[in-house]
């Protein structure tokens, strides 16, 4: 029978001592304070490891993210929270001056953001300001167009919004869920581009409803963002109002055949802008992060964000992007004079940005889409 | 009875008044206040008006929506009731009593996933390209539009309810008094005539409380119509969630939800009294 001993020696000592320093970073990386909660209320995908990651260990922070789909939602879940419930909020940017009306947000200081990097088109971008007090600062943007399945249509083929109608389509042409961005390119299918798509008279209102409602014996069905996804994956819905390349880009990196283009009569662009949650006490954290994700590391990061694209609003993005993944900048056409070029289709006055009704209410839209959605 | 007897038999009616009053009376209640109430900037203030329910009620879209909802409720009662019965009766009357106990636990362990993910695995089997489909289209047949439509919507409110109803019939089914078809039988009747005239009556709770379930059950769904039925037409469901993306109007989204409790109240009550007809 053995006999187990324990004899400290000077060793022993020595050795357990030098380990004890050793792990001591270990020790203190364990004992260090807690990290100090940001509460961020934003589309899925904003406050995942593959945005948040490396400012959360650099930083000593940790998100705790609630997502929702479609400024609406954003609007019900925020009305629903005390004030001080969401440090940072990520909303399009339509929404912004809503917040603003409601008090949810802070103004913001704008000599903290890097501005003059932004592209022109973006420095003053409409429903961020209100005179010259900045309420929201734009992170990231993308473009709506026709997406569609490329085994069943052509690229030019798809260069209208008329494509929804063809026959190869009837029953498999889906919607987003959400009237804004289905309305309004019904809206720029009927011409309606001066002054915006969003901003129409009754009369145009009501052609704009007519020309929906035709389109119904085409309608597969209408989605949130996972049925968006699965429905063009599996080939249930053949194309899709109301997206683009946020939805069929994430999709073609998993080998989908589907695409999205700005058609001729135009796009809609879709923007999301980082406010600062009222009366939240960790404005400087916050701060920082914005200017984070503003700067070129920041733009890569959100250019390639798993959950969906988006486009940089920074020059410095660009050509981060650029020498970060050159195929990504090419895909997404983050380059000076290319064809999907995002700048050059503004300068063309190709773009109008998503925007609530200015002549209707939220209301009259919203209570159209649920007529149509049972016609 | 005794002073002391009625508060023994109050203090045990007690944590069930308690629960019933706090979470469903109160919360009902405050429904139905917030009803009258007004929307002023994406706020809510309470106020009594009937601007909500006149506008709701007004709607061609929210019939539409109810008597869709309504039929396919119905509809899902009377399927599952139907597609029920042999199983129930089979594990009733055909079956070993550890066979019948093993086919109860299969039958519940539908329940151990998520709804939602069992949803999402319909819409692989129903989609044109999915495995149904596959085998169809090796007969030469389809391919059929099953996802997004009415059928899909069906499928999955039977994947809902199903197992529910075979467990309640079973029951039922098991404590009929053997006696009583023994008795059919020696008295000349043929299988037919003990089932509709001995079995179905002395059934007759569990089959319909089981068909209460499932039209409950799929009266306020939202999955179903939504991830398989594509929306299309919106439910009373779908419309809630439509109705509050309309500017934060949840006062109008509880006017129809007010319509589906009473609505559902109505059913249940209609229901429950044809079960309990003729009994003491």
């Amino acid at each position: 029978m053995t006999q187990s001993r324990f004899i400290l020696s000077r060793r022993t000592l020595l050795k357990s001592a030098a380990a004890v320093t050793l792990s001591t970073p270990m020790i203190n990386r364990a004992w260090a304070a807690d990290p100090v909660e940001i509460n961020m209320l934003a589309w899925y995908g904003h406050a995942e490891p593959d945005i948040v990651g490396e400012f959360e260990a650099a930083n000593n922070v940790k998100f705790v993210p609630k997502y929702y789909a479609g400024g609406d939602n954003m609007l019900a879940l925020i009305s629903q929270s005390p004030p001080g419930t969401y440090d940072l909020i990520l909303s399009d940017a339509e929404f912004v001056q809503q917040l603003n009306a409601a008090g949810y947000i802070e103004p913001m200081d704008a000599s903290l953001y890097p501005f003059d990097d932004f592209y022109p088109e973006f420095q003053k971008f409409p429903g961020h300001w209100v005179d010259d007090t900045l309420w929201s600062v734009m992170v990231r943007y993308g473009l709506l167009g026709v997406s569609y399945n490329t085994d069943v249509l052509t690229k030019a083929e798809a260069m209208s919004y008329n494509a929804f109608w063809n026959p190869k389509l009837t029953g498999k042409v889906g919607h987003f869920d959400w009237h804004l961005p289905s309305l309004g390119q019904m809206s720029l299918l009927n011409g309606n581009k001066s002054p915006t798509p969003f901003d129409i008279d009754e009369a145009a209102w009501a052609a704009v409803q007519k020309r929906t409602l035709s389109l119904k014996p085409q309608v597969g069905g209408y989605f949130d963002y996972g049925g968006t996804f699965s429905n063009l994956k599996n080939g249930e819905m053949l194309a899709m109002v109301g997206i683009g390349d946020w939805i069929t880009g994430v999709l073609r990196k998993d080998g989908a055949k589907v695409d999205s283009v700005i058609p001729e009569e135009g796009g809609i662009q879709w923007t999301e802008s980082y406010s600062i949650g009222k009366g939240t006490s960790k404005t400087e954290i916050v701060n920082k992060f914005i200017n984070y994700m503003l700067s070129p590391a920041g733009q890569v990061k959100s250019i390639e964000m798993a959950a969906y694209p988006g486009l940089s609003p920074t020059k410095s993005g660009w050509k981060a992007i650029q020498a970060s993944n050159p195929d990504e900048a090419k895909r997404s056409g983050l380059i000076e004079g290319a064809e999907n070029d995002p700048i050059k289709m503004f300068k063309e006055g190709r773009i109008f940005y998503r925007d609530t009704p200015k002549q209707q209410t939220l209301e009259d839209w919203n209570d159209f889409w649920s007529e149509y959605k049972s016609a | 009875m005794t002073e002391g007897s009625r508060l023994y038999r109050l203090f045990w009616r007690l944590p069930l008044i308690v629960w019933q009053g706090a979470f469903f009376v109160v919360p009902v209640l405050f429904l139905a206040a917030m009803t009258f109430w007004l929307v002023k900037n994406y706020r809510m203030e309470p106020d009594f008006v009937l601007t909500n329910w006149e506008k709701v009620l007004g709607r061609g879209v929210f019939w539409d929506a109810y008597w869709l909802t309504l039929f396919r409720a119905t509809l899902a009662g009377i399927l599952a009731s139907l597609i029920a019965f042999p199983a129930a009766y089979t594990l009733a009357f055909r079956s070993s009593e550890s066979a019948r106990r093993f086919a109860l636990f299969c039958l519940i362990v539908p329940f151990f996933t998520s709804f939602l993910v069992r949803a999402y695995a319909w819409q692989v089997i129903l989609a044109e390209g999915g495995p149904i489909n596959a085998v169809l289209g090796g007969l030469g047949l389809g391919p059929f539009a099953m996802l997004n439509s009415g059928f899909g919507a069906m499928v999955g409110y039977l994947t809902l309810v199903l197992p529910l109803v075979v467990i309640f019939q079973t029951w039922s089914l098991s404590a009929i008094d053997r006696n009583l078809i023994e008795a059919a039988w020696n008295l000349g009747a043929s299988p037919r005539r003990t089932l509709f005239r001995v079995i179905l009556p002395a059934a007759r709770t569990g089959i319909f409380v089981g068909a209460i379930f499932a039209f409950i059950l799929t009266f306020g769904d939202f999955v179903n119509p939504f991830y398989l039925g594509g929306s299309k037409p919106p439910t009373l469901s779908i419309l809630i969630i439509d109705t509050t993306k309309s500017g934060q109007q949840w006062p109008r989204a509880a006017v129809v939800s007010m319509m589906m409790i009473l609505t559902l109240f109505a059913t249940t009550a209609a229901a429950l009294r044809a079960a309990y007809r003729g009994r003491g």
